[in-house]
């Protein structure tokens, strides 16, 4: 329990950090104060808060669980693929975000979208993906609160109260601090979450008997040496994975986070040091999830492992519902918890969940970008700020933020699901195949509303139609997938034991291509917006 | 930025890229570099130092002031 008393006096720390920051702000009733911290973060904030706004639940539970029974190909995924992609994306696109949101006032992407290409309706419409998309991303932080407080406990605090408690704290924060402590919450929570990583490896490292010793004797076993290598994953497969990062310039929450910069200049350390927070953080993750396969003395450890056995053997023997017992046994989100528990000295696995929490809990810019956008894009677009004023817009803000707690807390209730399959499928997918309209909007003249119309509406039929396949066709047993559709020999679309592929691809890198393909055909067929809004956009200002 | 500058920092990025799909360690666990490190996640590893090398050069090179 006493770990479990070290994390909610975190809660506590983080709460006073996020109200404090609130008190302090001046002007503090001011829309571009309350949702945009005043467009005034130094670049120490902007660093730490746009990364922490970056890293999710998924990032120490989903990584190091998908490690657990997928290997080291989970860092290759993931980890370095966004450590190129992510600060790129940063480079070339958020720089620009951020020069056009200082020049015209925009708070959202979607003001953006309809100032650029002449249009009102078309911008609810990507407003509405965009908030669809959002969602599951935002359950996911408390599936993962939950998760963590019930394993950091010993089962003391249940799954609901504890996700309650985190969406709680979160909400409070938010609603109180608006981005201005959202950022100061992100930037302390980065710094802990950072710092776990080593810790955790040192502590969990010398339990294990060395890491040498744990490698070795994996090594040697036909039946975890694979997870050392990245033979499960096919390459094919493994490259349609660096689609996936791309989500990172559609997310509402990471371009309203490029808004927030004092300067420029802020964005320099922000992309150099990028690649190496993600290091910092992913490999100890994905490593100790690697090496918790060697641990016989936990017992839920070792039940995941027999689960994961039964699968693999007499899965296609099983009926539907037996396999999907299995997968909830093999679950493995909270492996690190686990090993924290069993090998931690009491005190530092309190410090240790608190780091974990800190990762968790990065669910408050999603709320706070998702209160920001419909204030914005659909309070204030439709004549509400006008006719009731900037004050009640606030306040709009704030309640928006409770509602949007309360709906993410009875999905996670309903719906608990694994993190990373759930962050992948819903999440990453449907951003990155949003992101060209991002790029198409600062770099190409030539887009235009309908295009951008014509790829919205792919990437939601898309997404939908992938929901529907897997749920009307069962996830097979690990090994050959069920396919669905074949052309010549060829498997177009088949069911994989943790999703769908098509053409041997995640179902991303063709979303994303066909909505690069519409967005250009269509908006060459389609008339471009007007010489002035070019000008305003693609001509340097004057000075 | 001269059009050569442009040109090699672009291929810069795409030759890295492409040094993500590293097939040649996939099947290999060993070397366990510093004896526990499979080399496949060593080799990802050192791609993400890299790729922080990579971003240093891009913000020296091809830093957009004018945006400023």
């Amino acid at each position: 329990m006493i770990p479990a008393l070290v994390v909610f006096l975190y809660l506590g720390v983080v709460l006073y950090i996020g109200i404090f920051a609130f008190r302090r702000a001046p002007g503090r009733q001011g829309a571009e104060d309350y949702f945009l911290a005043g467009r005034s973060l130094g670049p120490v904030v902007f660093l730490f808060s746009l990364f922490g706004a970056h890293m999710t639940a998924f990032t120490i539970l989903g990584s190091s669980g998908h490690a657990f029974h997928n290997g080291i190909v989970t860092f290759g995924l993931m980890a370095s693929s966004s450590g190129l992609v992510v600060p790129l994306a940063l480079f070339l696109v958020g720089t620009r975000v951020w020069s056009l949101g200082k020049r015209h006032g925009f708070m959202t992407p979607v003001q953006m979208f309809r100032d650029r290409w002449e249009t009102s309706h078309i911008g609810t419409v990507i407003f509405a993906v965009q908030a669809a998309l959002l969602v599951p991303y935002i359950v996911i932080g408390v599936i993962g609160g939950g998760t963590a407080l019930n394993a950091i406990s010993g089962g003391l605090v249940p799954y609901w109260l504890g996700g309650a408690v985190v969406a709680l704290v979160v909400m409070s924060y938010v609603f109180f601090g608006g981005m201005r402590g959202t950022a100061w919450v992100n930037t302390f929570q980065t710094i802990l979450f950072l710092a776990f990583g080593a810790a955790a490896v040192t502590v969990i490292g010398a339990g294990l008997g060395g890491f040498r010793e744990t490698m070795e004797a994996l090594l040697a076993s036909p039946a975890t040496a694979p997870l050392l290598t990245r033979e499960r994953v096919p390459p094919l497969f493994f490259f349609s994975y660096t689609f996936i990062p791309l989500s990172a310039i559609a997310f509402p929450h990471i371009s309203i986070f490029c808004l927030t910069a004092r300067r420029l200049q802020q964005f320099r350390r922000t992309v150099m040091l990028y690649p190496l927070c993600i290091l910092a953080i992913w490999l100890p993750c994905v490593f100790l999830g690697v090496a918790a396969n060697r641990v016989t003395d936990i017992p839920q450890i070792r039940d995941k492992i027999e689960a994961r056995r039964v699968l693999a053997t007499q899965g296609p023997g099983l009926s539907t519902s037996e396999r999907d017992q299995l997968r909830t046994k093999m679950a493995a989100d909270d492996v690190v918890l686990l090993l924290l528990g069993r090998y931690a000295p009491i005190w530092l696995a309190g410090l240790l969940g608190a780091g974990i929490m800190a990762a968790v809990m990065a669910s408050d810019s999603q709320i706070l970008a998702l209160s920001t956008m419909f204030t914005e894009d659909v309070f204030a677009h439709y004549g509400g700020k006008a006719r009731f004023g900037e004050s009640v817009q606030v306040h709009t803000g704030r309640i928006f933020v409770v509602l949007l707690t309360i709906v993410a807390y009875t999905i996670a209730l309903r719906f608990p699901h694994n993190i990373f399959e759930l962050a992948v499928q819903y999440g990453f997918s449907g951003f990155a195949a949003l992101s060209p309209l991002v790029v198409a909007a600062v770099y190409w003249k030539r887009s235009t509303k309908w295009g951008a119309l014509a790829s919205t509406v792919w990437v939601i039929a898309s997404m939908a139609a992938v929901a529907v396949l897997q749920a009307l066709v069962p996830a097979p047993a690990p090994g050959p997938p069920t396919v669905v559709w074949s052309v010549g020999g060829i498997d177009v679309l088949v069911r994989t034991a943790n999703g769908t592929a098509v053409c041997g691809l995640m179902p991303v890198a063709p979303m994303t291509l066909v909505s690069v393909v519409l967005l250009v055909v269509v908006s060459w067929l389609t008339p471009r917006p007007s010489g002035v809004t070019l000008a305003r956009y693609f001509e340097p200002p004057k000075r | 930025m001269s059009p050569l500058r442009r040109f090699l920092l672009v291929l810069l990025v795409v030759g890295f890229y492409l040094l993500h799909q590293d097939f040649w360690f996939w099947r290999a666990a060993k070397p366990l570099v510093f004896g526990f490190l499979p080399v496949g996640l060593f080799y990802h590893a050192c791609y993400s130092v890299a790729a922080a090398a990579v971003m240093w050069l891009l913000v020296k090179y091809a830093w957009p002031s004018h945006l400023e």
